[in-house]
């Protein structure tokens, strides 16, 4: 089943929570929804689902509207942000339960528990209740629930936010298999780019309540055609500075002074914004090319087996991503340099000019 | 230095010793002190060991005043705890205006004096100028509180439904509005019918509040003093003498302290049971619900 939204428009008391909504899901596509706490992502996800009408707008099912037809007719399965499992019920009556409702024979039904329960490891706990397992293995039962339907259209609404992060890399890991195998349209929403690119497949970057983006989510992370999906999709975040090309040099805050030549000579003299994610920015030397940047360290954070180590250029809060862990004292002094071949460059008006991965406007 | 530190921290507790001594422990030791010594005056008192115990568990009018009482108790959570949750279930959403002029209703009952109450249902339910009593009799059906039993019943076990029932009402709306907007969507996508969701999803996540309310109501209908005592007197004969009033009609009408001492220590035990049990039960029923 495919699916198109064509213009859809959510306005509640006035406000518009979603905008001119355009989009295709292509039947057995994996679509992250990207964007930050209410850009409008779990609005459309309610109206994918059938639970809200669009205020304007239309949805169709191959060349079938159903904009107008009710949840219980649709074939959707969803999970949330909570862990939303019936209270009274242990795992194995959990996971059955929209089965039973259904009204499906007993021994499918049966199967198909067992089915789903060994694919995300909760066969030893059918019998125990929601509140004697985990938070992990609550939000199993809850992802269960959803894909023992087998319905066409499953909708993830920040499915891991509320794990741990240990968790959280075991359990994307493992939705990514169970996605690949199915052939209904996914649609997982996130705030949080990493998790975007550990999914892969299509992404949607959402900002108060537009669509910004679509496209592969390797293409669109490699050639965010804004200055705001370059933002919304790096965490940390891209560093974006104010420059100027004249008179055969690229200019960029106090230090940076760059001959033009390169990506760069396409552009005509002017303002520009150039953004640099921040595993560009690299404390040694890597190639006779890189520019260098003196600064003091104002915040260096461990996390994980990184190092991110936050300055102040050119106006701008920078933040410098390095692997492994590196301990820098506060106010020390701090060197680093730059690709200027790795460079963003965008219009003043916010749209991609050139991108370090071969595109050119 | 180390020890001195440990000690110290009796001290702060101390405040809270004193005062549970003073409101709790000290009057119970003084009923226990009356309900085994016959006391005639300062000074001249003689231990009789368990007679008064003896004498109060024999007495048939405290029996028949047990079983008034388990029987209005009984119905009064009979009524009030399904009411008030189909009051909660009826009353609109949080937001909005609607919720609030709801909850200020509910609460007005609440909010008057027990023996206020007593006193507006008396003159409710007077035959000439009452609103409800008059109405009745004007439909040609006599209605009078103070001369039938089953009225002076049906007076009180309306007053004490009007009175409460609002109590269950808006724990039970906390506990509803407590449950994730997400659990109705899932029931809803899983196409549940809605006693489906009344059953698997509110009725086991209000069980908490539930269990507060049916305790709280338990023991104050078993307790209840004031508005018998202001409406009928536990009259007719004795037909709404319940515990509490026949203790007061022992204690301070006769003046039998010890009686009346033993028999305080035995309604204390009844109600403790009776929570234990209710507690216990309801402990079992939700075994695992908690999440």
């Amino acid at each position: 089943m495919g699916l198109t939204l064509k213009q859809i428009n959510k306005i509640v008391e006035g406000e518009h929570h979603l905008a001119d909504i355009n989009l295709t899901l292509a039947s057995g596509s994996r679509n992250v929804l990207l964007g930050r706490t209410l850009a409008g992502k779990t609005s459309l996800l309610r109206i994918l689902a059938g639970l809200d009408r669009p205020t304007t707008g239309a949805i169709h099912e191959n060349d079938r509207d159903i904009t107008g037809i009710s949840v219980r007719k649709r074939s959707v399965a969803m999970v949330y942000q909570q862990f939303i499992n019936y209270p009274s019920f242990n795992v194995y009556k959990n996971i059955a339960s929209p089965l039973l409702v259904a009204g499906q024979d007993k021994e499918e039904v049966n199967q198909r528990v067992m089915d789903t329960a060994k694919l995300l490891h909760l066969d030893p706990m059918l019998d125990r209740m929601p509140s004697e397992l985990s938070g992990g293995q609550q939000q199993r039962v809850a992802i269960a629930r959803a894909l023992v339907k087998d319905a066409d259209l499953l909708l993830l609404d920040e499915p891991l936010v509320n794990l741990d992060y240990k968790l959280r890399e075991e359990l994307l890991e493992e939705l990514q298999a169970i996605f690949e195998k199915r052939d209904s349209v996914v649609v997982y929403t996130t705030t949080e780019p990493s998790e975007a690119l550990k999914l892969g497949g299509n992404i949607i970057v959402m900002d108060e309540g537009k669509v910004l983006q679509t496209g592969t989510t390797s293409e669109v992370y490699r050639n965010p055609a804004t200055v705001k999906t370059a933002e919304l999709f790096s965490d940390p975040p891209i560093n974006m500075l104010e420059g100027e090309i004249r008179s055969g040099r690229v200019m960029i805050g106090d230090q940076l002074d760059i001959e033009r030549s390169g990506l760069f000579s396409s552009l005509d003299e002017g303002q520009y914004l150039f953004g640099i994610r921040p595993n560009h920015l690299y404390l040694n030397r890597q190639a006779d090319g890189d520019a260098r940047i003196n600064s003091t360290v104002k915040i260096s954070e461990i996390n994980g087996s990184e190092t991110f180590i936050h300055f102040e250029y050119g106006g701008c809060q920078m933040v410098l991503q390095e692997v492994g862990v590196d301990t820098r004292r506060i106010d020390s002094a701090l060197t680093c340099y730059v690709n200027p071949e790795k460079f963003f460059v965008y219009s003043s008006q916010g749209d991609l000019l050139i991108s370090p991965n071969g595109f050119s406007a | 230095m180390k020890k001195w530190q440990d000690n110290r921290g009796w001290l702060f507790i101390l405040p809270v010793f004193l005062i549970v001594a003073f409101s709790a422990v000290v009057p119970l030791m003084t009923v226990v002190n009356y309900s085994i010594q016959d006391i005639f005056g300062p000074g001249q008192r003689v231990f009789v060991g368990t007679e008064w115990f003896r004498e109060v568990l024999t007495d048939e009018r405290l029996h028949e005043a047990l079983w008034r009482q388990l029987l209005f108790s009984g119905l009064v959570l009979l009524i009030e705890m399904p009411l008030g949750i189909a009051i909660a279930l009826m009353m609109p959403d949080k937001k909005g205006f609607g919720a609030s002029i709801c909850l200020v209703v509910l609460a007005l009952p609440l909010l008057i004096p027990w023996n206020v109450i007593g006193t507006i249902w008396i003159i409710f339910t007077r035959p000439d100028i009452g609103l409800m009593g008059a109405t009745i009799n004007t439909l040609g059906l006599t209605f009078d509180h103070t001369a039938n039993g089953l009225h002076a019943w049906i007076t009180l076990m309306l007053m004490e439904v009007w009175h409460w029932t609002p109590l269950v009402a808006l724990l039970a709306y906390a506990g509803l509005q407590s449950i994730p907007p997400a659990y109705y969507q899932a029931a809803k996508i899983d196409g549940a019918s809605s006693w489906a969701v009344f059953r698997y999803i509110q009725l086991p996540k209000m069980r908490g509040v539930l269990t507060i309310a049916l305790l709280l109501r338990f023991m104050d209908s078993f307790l209840i003093y004031a508005e018998p005592f202001v409406l009928t007197g536990g009259g007719p004969g004795n037909t709404t003498t319940f515990l509490s009033i026949y203790l007061v009609k022992i204690a301070v009408g006769q003046f039998d302290l010890g009686p009346a001492g033993a028999f305080s220590l035995i309604y204390f035990l009844i109600v403790l049971l009776f929570c234990y049990l209710f507690y216990q039960a309801l402990q079992n029923v939700g075994k695992g619900e908690q999440a």
